[in-house]
């Protein structure tokens, strides 16, 4: 049965490697119009971004131990999905109450990145530990497996990042990009979800 | 890239009429932002950005005789004396040398003038190398112009001339070219008031940027000389002056600038207005903090 899903668990890590790049990126251009364009907006978007990534592999990793199923698994990347969509929706309000509210544009530029970045990027970490937890069968092969999934992920990562960068932003709004990601995010936990379903019927039939 | 070449062709004839020729770096340090160096060639002294592939010269000037422009655009900008009248409140984006300042506050020392730079040590170096002159009138502050324009908006401040001087040779700050940010500069623009904004895009990036104006400021007058490296903008006045008002100005104004070495006739003759002349398709799109993919389209 694991068989039949490793592709797409490394698929959907792939992808989530992807989307995580990708809205980095254009965290600069979305901070961009209240907190400047200077180093210290890098600074604060990659802080968050490492930050809340560590809290997620913690989390991920808490949660595969218990009844790990690719159900379970789908169900983040929803969640994550429907957690970066407020980054389209309101960046604005929020960034122009801290902008506001914040004279420092180090600190401001930290804050707004918290504020749209923190909770979805947690999300996204969990992924990595999880998609371990799914694809190890022996404790043998953990670590080449560990190995491949970072490969994939980080490999998304990279592409995630030159593809924005080079050839969306040209093609695209910043929101509509985002939202893109989101819904790809989305559909493809709908998929694992649905596939679940289906393989645990499987037995039945057999 | 164009005015780079002119740059370039100027720097190489004055370079040909200078006893010394060679260029001597005098000062150079690393800043968060770039390489900066100044470099004297005979009595030639250049404020230069060293960006890898090539230097650009930001602002230049005589050492003999520090009132005179060097480059073209700076002269351009003055254009902007034509549509107003003794400015009070001036805000410079972008200090480069500090040429513009100490030219203005040489004109008007009762205007108050802002400069903005977001690069300390572009200041620095202004004060040390290029005599940028500052007092109460005359400020500079370390900030993104866009954060500058947002807060002064919020605390209700104007100024009746903008300068956007932001650019250098080889990058647009992509969010200082947007809708967004043409809106809130028209915010802190005071009733009867000019934008002059200096720039070089070329190819698809100067129809872009042309629709951008356009969407925020109407109808604005282009600037350019014949060799149209440069060009300075002039945005956000409420009617465009007549031909009798122009004749009047320059005619006011012609010696008060010839210290500067600013021909304000021939730059006169250089204005044109974007009435019933666009020089860009109307289905152009316009820049927005969305889309502001302003350095990938500058080819």
């Amino acid at each position: 049965m694991l068989n039949k899903t490793n592709g797409l668990i490394y698929f959907l890590a792939f992808s989530s490697g992807f989307s995580i790049m990708g809205i980095e990126l254009l965290g600069g251009r979305i901070l961009a119009p209240f907190f400047g364009s200077s180093v210290h907006i890098w600074g604060s978007i990659i802080t968050v971004f490492m930050l809340s990534l560590s809290f997620g592999y913690l989390l991920g990793g808490k949660l595969s131990i218990k009844r790990p199923s690719l159900t379970k698994y789908g169900l983040i990347f929803l969640l994550a999905s429907i957690a970066i969509l407020p980054i389209a929706l309101f960046a604005q309000p929020i960034m122009a109450f801290i902008f506001t509210h914040v004279e420092d544009s180090r600190y401001g530029s930290l804050l707004a990145s918290t504020a749209l970045f923190f909770i979805p990027t947690i999300i996204l970490g969990m992924i990595s530990p999880y998609s371990v937890r799914l694809l190890v069968t022996d404790s043998e092969h953990s670590g080449q497996v560990a190995g491949g999934l970072y490969f994939v992920s980080t490999l998304g990562s990279a592409l995630g990042t030159i593809i924005t960068s080079f050839y969306m932003v040209l093609a695209f709004d910043v929101n509509a990009i985002i939202i893109g990601f989101a819904s790809f995010i989305g559909c493809l936990g709908l998929f694992a979800i649905a596939l679940d379903k289906l393989t645990i019927k499987e037995p039945v039939y057999a | 890239m164009r005015k780079l070449t002119v740059r370039c062709l100027l720097l190489v004839g004055v370079t040909l009429f200078s006893n010394a020729s060679i260029a001597k770096v005098i000062h150079s340090e690393r800043s968060l932002y770039r390489n900066i160096l100044v470099e004297e060639t005979g009595d030639l002294r250049c404020l230069k950005f060293d960006e890898k592939t090539r230097q650009s010269s930001q602002s230049c000037m005589y050492k003999s005789k520090p009132k005179k422009l060097v480059f073209n655009y700076t002269k351009l900008t003055f254009a902007s004396l034509l549509m107003i009248d003794n400015p009070k409140n001036v805000l410079i984006i972008g200090l480069g040398g500090g040429t513009l300042s100490n030219v203005i506050h040489e004109l008007y020392p009762q205007a108050t003038i802002k400069n903005v730079e977001i690069d300390p040590a572009v200041i620095k170096v202004a004060r040390d190398y290029f005599d940028f002159k500052e007092s109460e009138k005359v400020t500079s502050k370390v900030q993104d112009g866009r954060i500058f324009i947002k807060r002064a908006a919020l605390k209700k401040q104007t100024f009746d001339w903008i300068i956007l001087d932001a650019f250098n040779g080889d990058y647009i700050p992509e969010h200082l070219l947007t809708k967004e940010f043409f809106e809130e500069i028209k915010s802190v623009l005071a009733e009867g008031g000019i934008v002059a904004a200096n720039t070089f895009s070329s190819s698809k990036l100067y129809e872009h940027e042309s629709a951008t104006y356009h969407a925020v400021f109407g109808d604005f007058i282009n600037v350019t000389t014949a060799k149209k490296s440069n060009r300075i903008i002039l945005a956000g006045f409420n009617k465009a002056p007549t031909k009798e008002h122009l004749t009047e100005r320059v005619k006011k104004l012609a010696p008060l600038l010839a210290p500067y070495s600013i021909d304000i006739d021939a730059v006169s003759k250089g204005m044109r207005s974007t009435k019933n002349n666009q020089d860009w398709p109307s289905d152009t799109k316009v820049l927005t903090d969305q889309y502001s993919p302003a350095n990938l389209l500058n080819f």
